[in-house]
């Protein structure tokens, strides 16, 4: 598809750092989980959760990132999507666990409330720096239970996810989903493997995007060549048990970086 | 099997270059779960290139338009994922190349030896890469001198890829022969832009690009019909192919196996695919062999 022309109806400042960019365009059958690809005309396109079914989150990084930043109240932008396959749906009255760090809120926040909306019991587990870094701590315990972490412990439990998370018996839940920085999904996934509950969670990559729609290979993992893109982003434990995830990621040359 | 250039492909269905081949995990499972008969890497050149801002690829009606920017690592970190592919893949491995002079294909070439390629395919015909590609390959005189350089630092097959960027394709198909070239592949390719009406902005961020699909298989059809008149050696034929009757008609126009690049996008196991419906075809039709069909259009007069 071609990039949509979508405009921009409300912005929220959720944190110093991020905002949430409203926009005129519905994507109905999004599943949450799901990408869209974001062009800042003039500068880049990148990848982005949606953060519900008209909006994005983003968090402020770099070039294409800082150029959202200007865009005001009406201003446009373009979006291709959604791309790829979301989080699995509980079944009603089933236990999900919902593991976030930073702005992997972005798709969990949705997921969340598509989990309550379908019967499910929510229990969130949502971390960032410090107090003013957290994001959507309303949506979230209005899914259900909540707990929070800062690494700074400004509020919640000081530390990281994996300190409540070691605490919680994770057989409980039928449903894990986490999403966050690589190195923090990486301890999610070691905690979980030690609990023998591992391959039934899911997880959100983030590995460098060019076509976004599974063609170019730019973002394929090893050992067997999944396409972060097309394939996930949303993988199950179970596909990435002695993959590269938590090793290393490729930049945008394909040359492999240390994660 | 079925034997091209000295190579014994699984099947006479290819990879093209620069679709899922950046690593060798996904060339590997392109091989192994797409059904590939052999794999083409991504075009690797002499030093590591990130290629051209995003958007650098977007679907249309009609086929699809790309301008990567050939972002590769360099043949120094490539040469270990083509030991990847190259252990597990069980079909040839063919390294895609490229570089602004002989000489610097020359050295990719030779540091891509360790990882033990099956064959080298040059890349002198990417539309949208300064200094790289089309820019080299629409001067025969560079093309011969790249193709004879590259045979004399290795005694690989050397594909010579074409662009449908020239007036004349076949005075390019005849510099690559007579430098060597032991097949040529046509078409990459063919140029192309798109522009986002709302705002006034082309769409890719190198502003123009290429088209591949559907949409240039005619393009591609003729550039092998002419190609296969002219030239000794084998046309391997790529351009828009996605189902086995593109491939048939491909091979009838003078193919000797097709390369598969966007049609990716709809199933990976689209060479699987095209190889049992050219079977069932000559089994249908009472052909022996792919090879009874290969220029078949040319005898219809
Ligand atoms: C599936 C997916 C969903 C994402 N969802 C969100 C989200 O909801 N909110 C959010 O704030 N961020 C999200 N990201 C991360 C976001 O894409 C990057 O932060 C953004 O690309 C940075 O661009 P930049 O130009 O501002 O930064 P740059 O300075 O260009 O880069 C900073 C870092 O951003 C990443 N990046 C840059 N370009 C790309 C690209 N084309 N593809 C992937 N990563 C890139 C790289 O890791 C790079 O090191 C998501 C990433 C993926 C893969
Ligand atoms: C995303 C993409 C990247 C490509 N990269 C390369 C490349 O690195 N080297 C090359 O010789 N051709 C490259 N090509 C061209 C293809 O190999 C092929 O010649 C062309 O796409 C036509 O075939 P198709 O219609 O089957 O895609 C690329 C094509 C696409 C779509
Ligand atoms: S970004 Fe091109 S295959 Fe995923």
């Amino acid at each position: 598809m071609r990039p949509l022309n979508v405009n921009i109806e409300g912005i929220i400042e959720e944190s110093p750092s991020t905002r949430t960019f409203v926009f005129d365009h519905c994507f109905e059958a999004a599943e949450p989980g799901q990408f869209v690809m974001v062009w800042a005309r003039g500068v880049d396109e990148v990848p982005m959760g949606l953060s519900s079914r008209n909006s994005i989150t983003v968090q402020k990084v770099g070039e294409a990132t800082s150029k959202l930043f200007e865009l005001k109240i009406g201003d446009s932008f373009g979006l291709r999507g959604p791309y790829g396959h979301g989080f699995t749906l509980p079944s009603p009255g089933e236990k999900v666990l919902i593991v976030a760090g930073g702005v992997g809120v972005a798709p969990l926040a949705p997921y969340a409330e598509a989990c309550q909306a379908s019967g499910a019991e929510v229990r969130t587990i949502l971390g960032a720096r410090s107090a003013s870094e957290l994001v959507f701590k309303e949506r979230f315990s209005e899914a259900g239970l909540l707990d929070i972490t800062t690494d700074d412990g400004t509020e919640g439990t000081k530390g990281f996810v994996t300190m409540i998370l070691e605490g919680l018996d994770a057989s409980e839940y039928g449903k894990i989903a986490v999403c966050g920085p690589e190195p923090m999904m990486a301890a999610v996934f070691n905690v979980l493997k030690g609990k023998g509950e591992v391959e039934r969670a899911e997880f959100s990559l983030h590995r460098y995007f060019k076509c976004a729609i599974g063609v170019c290979g730019a973002c394929c993992l090893d050992p067997y060549g999944l396409r972060v893109c097309k394939d996930g982003p949303v993988f199950s434990g179970e596909q990435l048990l002695d993959s590269e995830f938590g090793k290393y990621t490729r930049d945008a040359s394909g040359r492999r970086v240390k994660i | 099997m079925y034997s091209l250039t000295g190579l014994e492909l699984k099947n006479p269905t290819i990879l093209a270059a620069g679709v899922l081949g950046t690593t060798g995990a996904s060339l590997r499972r392109v091989a192994l779960e797409g059904g590939a008969g052999a794999v083409v890497s991504k075009s690797i050149g002499p030093e590591p290139k990130k290629g051209h801002p995003n958007p650098s690829m977007i679907k249309l009606d009609c086929g699809f338009l790309n301008a990567m920017g050939l972002p590769n690592p360099s043949y120094s970190e490539f040469k270990g994922e083509l030991e990847i592919a190259r252990t597990a893949a069980a079909v040839p491995v063919v390294a895609s190349i490229f570089g602004g002079s002989a000489e610097e294909f020359a050295e990719v070439a030779e540091g891509l030896l360790p990882g033990k390629p099956d064959a080298f395919e040059l890349n002198v015909s990417c539309p949208h890469a300064e200094g790289y590609g089309a820019a080299v390959g629409s001067n025969p005189c560079l093309v011969e001198a790249i193709t004879a350089r590259v045979k004399e630092v290795s005694d690989l097959p050397v594909w010579v890829k074409l662009t449908p960027n020239v007036s004349d394709i076949t005075a390019i198909g005849k510099a690559a022969e007579a430098g060597g070239a032991d097949a040529v592949v046509a078409i990459n390719t063919v140029k192309g832009m798109a522009i986002d009406i709302e705002s006034g902005y082309p769409i890719l961020g190198n502003r123009s690009g290429g088209l591949s699909g559907p949409a240039v298989k005619p393009v591609a059809v003729k550039c092998v019909y002419d190609l296969y008149a002219a030239l000794e050696v084998p046309v391997i034929g790529v351009g828009g192919v996605s189902t086995w009757e593109d491939a048939v008609e491909m091979i009838m126009a003078g193919a000797s196996a097709v390369q598969v690049g966007s049609a990716v996008y709809e199933r990976l196991d689209v060479f699987s695919e095209i190889s049992a419906g050219i079977e069932t075809f000559l089994g249908r039709k009472g052909y022996g062999d792919v090879k009874d069909i290969i220029g078949l259009a040319h005898e219809r007069v």
